[in-house]
């Protein structure tokens, strides 16, 4: 049953194409942080440093991609058949949570330095929205089978990372500018968040 | 002894605005911000976020001594979670139209910083009482800031408030588009922050 869960998808003429154009509307049209506002918090606080960002950003699309993946499979096959659908928040929050320890312990192996950068931020990657979010909206999505999930999930946890680096890039770049007091720190982040949201809008063009 | 001056009232009356919790340390906007360019929808998720954040907070405090503490986070991960479902429940049988647009924000309550933030500092370290407060405190603060931007960017984006339209609309009002899309709510953000912080600037520095 599994395995027929793991078959391309044959259903369209044009699989790379049907993958692809859910992997550009994941990353860019509807970014989890730009346009959703998911993963904000660790955004805010982690986007002042480009290596804290860099290395939180690809323990993201990591989580993201699997957790996506395992969460499909086990909605699927184990709560719709036993129909426990409603206990779905408490089954993917385990599964992220236990994710998130294998991938702490990962990183605490190769890249001690990296680890203590990271600190409080990669045990909270369990409570970061971003990551709970692409499993939600990926069961609101009609028709997705298990590869779409897969794709969805890589393509929102590379749209987090883009937001991240461009936010660090320019944050260090406005460290030594005048800004008014009161907006330092988190009002002027949000205002340029606004900015590169503004020009994701201008995406959307790009898939009909 | 007055109210405001007994634990829980201190708790409950400091989240409103001292230590607000967008304000002040811009926490936990990452699951309703999305839903804020309507009111109805943003009053729906606040007054679920209330009813989590007091609830769990009373929970927890209560099972305080109870809970080990190596697996404390996830054992206040479950609680909420618990809280969430019966949100959820609810929304979905009482208004069934609002839920296919916020569904999977509802379940990102679960990781909604606020909530986790004031489990983890609060509520299990003080008795049940002043951790219901204080969740209650905490919820409500966050919803004053949100209903304050949902409000600006309905009245500015449709033209209507609760879904009915402004009084003489057709001579004064224009729309902002922006305000309906993403980088709104950004903006939105930004100016409550500078208006946030810029007054604490002001109180700190007529207290020197």
């Amino acid at each position: 049953m599994i395995l027929a869960a793991l078959q391309p998808v044959v259903s369209e003429p044009n699989v790379l194409a049907h993958l692809l154009v859910i992997f550009l509307a994941a990353a860019f049209t509807e970014n989890i942080l730009l346009a959703r506002f998911l993963g904000m918090c660790s955004f805010l606080a982690i986007s002042r440093q480009m290596k804290t960002s860099v290395g939180l950003g690809f323990a993201v699309v990591f989580v993201t991609t699997f957790t996506a993946a395992i969460n499909y499979l086990l909605h699927t096959y184990v709560m719709v058949p036993l129909d426990i659908v409603f206990l779905e928040y408490i089954v993917f929050i385990v599964v992220i949570a236990a994710f998130v320890q294998l991938v702490e312990m990962i990183i605490e192996r190769f890249s001690p330095s990296l680890y203590f950068s990271l600190g409080i931020f990669l045990p909270l990657i369990t409570v970061n929205c971003a990551i709970l979010g692409v499993s939600l909206f990926m069961l609101n999505k009609q028709g997705f089978g298990f590869w779409e999930s897969l794709i969805f999930g890589l393509g929102s946890g590379i749209g987090w990372l883009l937001a991240i680096v461009l936010m660090a890039g320019i944050r260090e770049q406005i460290k030594e500018d005048k800004i008014p007091p009161g907006l330092r720190g988190a009002g002027i982040t949000l205002i340029i968040s606004g900015i590169i949201a503004l020009a994701f809008v201008a995406f959307s063009g790009m898939i009909k | 002894m007055s109210f405001k001056d007994t634990a829980g009232g201190k708790a409950l009356i400091s989240n409103l605005w001292n230590e607000n919790p967008v304000f002040r340390q811009m926490l936990g906007i990452c699951s309703t911000l999305a839903v804020t360019n309507l009111l109805k929808n943003t009053l729906l998720m606040c007054g679920g976020l209330v009813f989590t954040a007091g609830l769990s907070s009373l929970t927890i405090s209560l099972l305080r001594n109870y809970i080990p503490k190596q697996v404390r986070m996830m054992v206040q991960v479950l609680i909420i979670a618990a809280y969430v479902i019966i949100v959820d429940t609810f929304i979905r049988a009482q208004f069934p139209d609002i839920h296919k647009t916020i569904g999977p924000y509802v379940g990102l309550i679960i990781t909604n910083c606020i909530i986790m933030g004031r489990a983890e500092a609060f509520a299990s370290k003080n008795p049940a009482w002043p951790s219901l407060l204080d969740g209650i405190g905490a919820g409500l603060g966050y919803s004053i800031i949100l209903i304050a931007i949902a409000f600006f960017r309905e009245a500015l984006g449709f033209g209507t408030l609760m879904g009915y339209e402004l009084p003489g609309k057709e001579i004064w009002w224009y729309q902002w588009t922006i305000m309906v899309m993403p980088p709104g709510a950004f903006f939105m953000l930004a100016l409550m922050a500078w208006f946030g912080n810029s007054y604490v600037l002001k109180k700190q520095g007529d207290k020197k």
